[in-house]
């Protein structure tokens, strides 16, 4: 257990480094920084100041060990646009960004689970079939299009929900719904093909040969072994609905981390964003990892690997 | 094992079973998997179920166990458990006396373990799903049990999964299990199939020592006739879903009456049968398919003494005390002699 804990780690860590450079390269890569920061109008002089100031004149790997010292102090820079370090814009924001990931997510393993798991008892049923129209569906549907359907039908025209804000957990629940709906197909197609495959297992043979009643043949012995894939697919799923929540928390007017990037990628505010991709690409890495963490205690043979 | 061990007539049998049928529904028709088999195993006996591949064996066995997959259909004029009817059992009531009262040991050791679960979990929870105990006292039986089926260091075997353990292991492990609650009769699905062949010979013995020791009954299938020969105090022998002949072992070896069991027969060396150097046997042809009807001797193809009558279906003929056919040479009323 313990190599296998070591293993992921150094794994984790190497998959972070790697992202920063690529993230790193992307951004100097995108265009001329220095022409962005001195602002329209400038002179050549100008933005041969801005190089100056901010050491653009310098080699590319001696800016990145020098900007990764900084980000790994906690300083990702100021932001052009608003003047205030980067970090505190997206600290502010990440509770609200983090919030609506966490309700997408239980929203998502809440409705696929049970309906994977009921689509697998009775394949090929009425019911079955209805799960699969509303896979089809969620998948087939734009988030952002769902989003507004949703607005009008509960908020406009129901009045049952607010459709703007964070007042309330109230404002959460739309923009939970429109973010993990999109989630829901995939996992449960896959809750419904680890459970088909996973009951017709000899040790759920067995498991009903012992005289164990349905309820714990399925929940204990069946479901634990099929939801493995599910929990991989449910981290990666999980860092969809962030990049996802950029155009949702705009339509919701959420003040999150997705706003903050859709605002910051408008204004050219880069050091803005190389904070938020970098800060997005870790929460992935740490969820990955959590996942792999999760298996591993959902299966013994995952440990030794 | 004498004969004595037979139960009297009027006594109930442990498990009785009447005209049981288990129909697959295909695309191209109804299999009729098993066909009206009836057989009788008394407290204590060995029934050995004997059979080629495909001849319905495992689908006898897990119809008793009402462990038949959803699109099979079993019926039966009596599934009976101990006087108890079993057909229309709810599947409440069934789960109550599998594992409890029969228990059942799978032909494929490697893969009939939950990889998620320990060994102890597996083995504690057949006990504490059936009876008022604690863990401690489950987990103390778990022990005492793989001790009893000859695994060493018993309590640190608990600790570990099935990916860790040989296949031997953990056929010793499912038996032990099928203990747990001491049921009175185990049905063993080709138990020593799977594994090794040196390893096979100590499983069965296992398998032979702990039954007597228990006075379980046990119902054995099986396509091994050196095995049938050694352990069985009743042979039923199954040819296309049907049970073609059946009696005591003695004889069922010494005087076959069936042309199927007498191929059978001549296809493998048995102790004390075979003399050294004789050639063995073979059986040309193949099984009928058994979709749709089948209105005659499923052996007539195959059989080199087939006539006319044999196209007609034909009846189990019972003989003497314990003794059927099912083949009009062997009708005391028609058959030439």
């Amino acid at each position: 257990m313990l190599g296998f804990l070591v293993k992921r780690l150094a794994l984790a860590l190497l998959v972070a480094v790697t992202v920063s450079v690529v993230g790193f390269v992307l951004l100097r890569a995108s265009g001329d920084i220095a022409v962005a920061i001195a602002g329209e109008g400038a002179t050549e002089t100008d933005i041969q100041a801005v190089r100056q100031q901010y050491g653009f004149d310098r080699p590319l790997p001696v800016q990145y060990v020098e900007w990764l010292g900084k980000t790994l102090s906690g300083d990702l820079g100021r932001s052009v646009y608003f003047n205030v370090p980067v970090a505190q814009l997206i600290a502010e924001r990440l509770p609200v960004t983090l919030l609506l990931g966490a309700l997408s997510l239980v929203f998502a393993l809440a409705l696929s689970i049970p309906l994977g798991v009921v689509a697998a008892l009775r394949p090929n049923s009425l019911l079955d079939h209805a799960a699969l129209w509303l896979a089809v569906f969620g998948q087939a549907m734009p988030s952002f299009w769902f989003a507004l359907l949703l607005i009008l039908v509960l908020g406009v025209w129901g009045r049952l929900l607010p459709i703007s804000g964070t007042g309330s957990l109230l404002n959460y629940v739309m923009p939970a719904i429109a973010l993990g709906y999109y989630a829901t197909p995939a996992i449960m197609r896959l809750t419904r093909a680890g459970m088909v495959e996973v009951l017709g297992s000899d040790y759920i043979r067995t498991a009903r040969a012992k005289g164990l009643r349905t309820g714990k043949v399925l929940f204990k012995h069946a479901l634990r072994n099929a939801v493995i894939p599910v929990v991989s697919l449910a981290a990666v799923q999980f860092g969809f609905m962030l990049s996802g929540s950029i155009v949702i928390e705009s339509i919701f007017a959420l003040p999150g981390v997705g706003q903050l990037a859709w605002i910051s990628l408008q204004r050219s505010d880069f050091t803005v964003v190389q904070g938020i991709v970098l800060m997005l690409s870790v929460i992935y890495i740490l969820l990955a990892l959590l996942a792999d963490l999760f298996n591993a205690w959902l299966d013994p043979r995952i440990r030794v690997a | 094992m004498s004969g004595g061990m037979s139960p009297g007539m009027g006594e109930t049998p442990l498990l009785a079973v009447e005209d049981l049928r288990v129909d697959l529904p295909l695309e191209q028709g109804t299999l009729h998997a098993v066909r009206g088999l009836s057989f009788e195993v008394g407290r204590g006996e060995t029934l050995c179920l004997v059979g080629e591949s495909g001849c319905g064996k495992s689908l006898t066995s897990l119809a008793v166990m009402g462990l038949l997959p959803r699109r099979a259909k079993r019926s039966a004029r009596r599934l009976s458990f101990d006087g108890q009817e079993l057909l229309g059992l709810s599947e409440r009531r069934m789960a109550a006396l599998r594992g409890n009262r029969l228990a059942m040991i799978f032909q494929e050791p490697m893969t009939s373990l939950n990889p998620a679960y320990s060994i102890g979990d597996q083995l504690e929870e057949a006990l504490l799903c059936h009876r008022r105990v604690g863990r401690r006292q489950a987990r103390e039986r778990a022990v005492h049990l793989l001790e009893r089926v000859g695994i060493t260091a018993a309590g640190r075997r608990l600790g570990q999964y099935p990916h860790q353990l040989s296949g031997g292991l953990r056929q010793r492990i499912m038996i032990a299990m099928a203990l747990m609650c001491g049921p009175e009769l185990i049905i063993a699905d080709e138990p020593t199939t799977a594994l090794d062949v040196t390893i096979q010979a100590q499983i069965l013995h296992l398998l032979l020592e702990l039954k007597r020791e228990m006075g379980l009954a046990l119902v054995l299938i099986t396509h091994d006739l050196g095995v049938v020969a050694r352990v069985a105090d009743k042979v039923a022998v199954m040819y296309a879903g049907e049970i073609v002949e059946s009696g005591s072992a003695v004889e069922i070896f010494g005087n076959p009456r069936h042309p199927y069991t007498r191929g059978l027969l001549s296809c493998v060396p048995v102790p004390g049968r075979t003399r050294p150097g004789e050639p063995l046997g073979s059986i040309p042809g193949i099984v009928p398919s058994l979709v749709g009807s089948l209105e005659e001797c499923g052996f007539r193809e195959r059989c080199a003494l087939a006539q006319a009558a044999c196209r007609r279906p034909v009846p189990l003929h019972r003989l003497e005390a314990g003794r059927a056919v099912r083949c009009v040479l062997a009708d005391p009323a028609g058959a030439p002699a």
